[in-house]
């Protein structure tokens, strides 16, 4: 079995056998992993290889066909608090009728029933979480007045909001421009040093996560697999995983890979 | 048109009264309705259900039953077809449009059918809170405490919902049942809006206030009380307007609603463009670049 941590820590997510399938087609199988408990992972793979597929399993909104899943020492189920959850495309949809802090509020009492005002130690985690994102400065501004990397940092503050253990980033980098998603990456590296959080980001290009990932999830011909971030970033591997001629250019600041062909 | 001296006796009469609690239960029920109805991107469904009140209303007088409960049992049924139907706005709204004009149909031929006169289909069409009874105030008070109260215990999940259907699923918020109960909330308070405003102009009564409070704030206590507010200041200002010119009090209540909205566009104008000024403390200090947000 697995024990990759080193600590006491369960892992953040162990997958032993699994397959998915949807709508009659397996998305993929042979699934067998783990990631360790403080990881910041990258999750590559092409497009509809199923990466999205994977975090729908962590949070329980999909079965396993086949297999056994792990998340965080417990069996996957809906409404894990101790996952914080950003989907993609998630601020598009957003219209003017909440604020940012409005929306931060709803991480944390969000699935509540019930007439109850929120308490000052409510508003204060807020408050903070929207502080630790940067965005302290837009709370009460509408989440339609704001721009795209302002937006992704609201959601993440949602993410967090609740003192997440594990956070399911799905292509927090779509749509920014180059200034905003290094911002964002500059976050994700603050938010894993701040709290021993494992973070998992999906995500279509690896070059602007590469400062702060850890290890990579990718899925290749079908399977899941699991590494170190160095054994991913290969030009035979990444030129395998896009089916395109990749190039890795070592520099100071790390690994940089290039596409071209 | 000419004005009637008496119009603060005309006020006082039996029929006046029950229109002004009947047009404020009313009031106080689409004004918080319409909150939720934007948030959801649901308008179209509020509109609709309206128009499938009316086989409802026009199928009772048909068979000899009560307005109400023949307006109530086709809005919540057809609440529930809609609330059924994909997730996906697009895959909604064309289900919506097929169900309604299939519904308008339908109304056409039971009122034929019920060779009803045509003030009743006007009524119906157009709604006379002129006409409001006794009884239906008992019943209008039962809709706005159930709708009043259902809305107080699942807003929070309602409105996560809403905005973040993925993120609440994930949280364990039931997303699709809300949904369906939401649908079925919409149309208890359609039931009883059909009958201030009528189908055609229900949506001036249940989307409008909601929309122009919005305009002004977005705290959401704040969206509810001036939504509300607006809502009863168009049935008030337009029963007493009414009363003044003897004009049926469904046009006067959609104008000042209409015109409340009008004001805060007005007012509010140098907003809603999707301003990029820089946020103080921020860590986007650089003048935002347009972003693409599909």
């Amino acid at each position: 079995m697995t024990t990759g941590s080193p600590s006491e820590t369960p892992p953040a997510l162990v997958l032993d056998g699994v397959s998915v399938v949807r709508g009659g087609r397996t998305v993929w199988d042979e699934g067998t992993l783990t990631v360790p408990a403080g990881a910041v992972v990258g999750v590559i793979g092409p497009n509809g290889a199923g990466k999205t597929t994977l975090f729908q399993l962590a949070l329980g909104l999909l079965p396993a066909a086949t297999g056994r899943i792990e998340v965080l020492g417990g069996a996957p189920r809906r409404g894990n608090r101790r996952i914080g959850y950003v989907p993609q495309n998630y601020t598009a949809a957003l219209g003017e009728a909440v604020r940012a802090r409005d929306l931060v509020m709803l991480g944390l009492t969000g699935n509540r029933f019930g007439v109850r005002r929120a308490t000052p130690d409510e508003r204060a985690r807020v408050d903070d979480a929207l502080r630790r994102v940067g965005a302290a400065g837009y709370a009460d501004r509408r989440m339609s007045e704001l721009s795209g990397g302002q937006q992704q940092r609201v959601a993440i503050a949602q993410a967090i909001v609740d003192d997440a253990d594990l956070l399911l980033l799905d292509e927090p980098l779509a749509n920014l421009d180059l200034r905003n998603s290094q911002e964002i990456v500059t976050l994700l590296g603050e938010l894993r040093r701040e709290r021993a959080v494992t973070i998992m980001v999906v995500a279509h290009d690896l070059n602007p996560l590469l400062p702060v990932l850890t290890d990579a999830v990718y899925l290749l011909d079908g399977h899941p697999h699991h590494d170190v971030i160095g054994e991913v970033v290969t030009e035979d591997l990444l030129t395998h995983l896009y089916g395109t001629r990749v190039r890795v250019v070592r520099t100071a600041q790390g690994d940089l890979f290039t596409r071209s062909g | 048109m000419r004005f009637q001296e008496n119009w603060l006796q005309i006020l006082q009469t039996t029929f006046m009264q029950h229109a002004l609690v009947g047009g404020s239960l009313v009031a106080v029920t689409a004004g918080l309705m319409g909150y939720f109805v934007i948030t959801r991107q649901n308008a179209f469904a509020a509109h609709a259900l309206a128009h499938i009140g009316f086989p409802g209303a026009t199928g009772a007088i048909l068979v000899g039953a009560p307005v109400t409960l023949g307006l109530a049992v086709f809005c919540v049924g057809g609440g529930l077809l809609i609330g059924l139907f994909g997730k996906r706005v697009a895959e909604r709204e064309i289900a919506t449009g097929t169900i309604l004009a299939f519904a308008t149909g339908l109304g056409v031929l039971f009122a034929s059918l019920a060779t009803a006169n045509a003030s009743t289909t006007t009524n119906v069409l157009f709604g006379n809170l002129l006409a409001i009874s006794r009884d239906q105030l008992w019943l209008f008070g039962g809709f706005t405490l159930l709708v009043v109260g259902a809305l107080a215990l699942i807003a929070r999940p309602l409105v996560f919902a809403s905005v973040d259907p993925a993120v609440a699923e994930a949280r364990g918020v039931p997303v699709r049942a809300l949904g369906v109960a939401f649908v079925v909330l919409l149309a208890l308070t359609v039931t009883m809006a059909v009958q201030v405003v009528g189908t055609l102009l229900l949506f001036a009564l249940v989307v409008t206030p909601a929309a122009a409070a919005l305009r002004l704030t977005a705290r959401p206590g704040a969206v509810a009380a001036l939504s509300v507010a607006f809502a009863l200041v168009s049935v008030w200002v337009g029963l007493v307007l009414s009363a003044m010119v003897d004009l049926p009090p469904s046009f006067f209540v959609v104008s000042v609603a209409v015109l409340v909205w009008v004001v805060v566009l007005v007012v509010t104008r140098d907003r809603g463009r999707r301003t990029a000024t820089p946020a103080r403390g921020g860590h986007d200090r650089l003048p935002a670049v347009p972003e693409r947000t599909h």
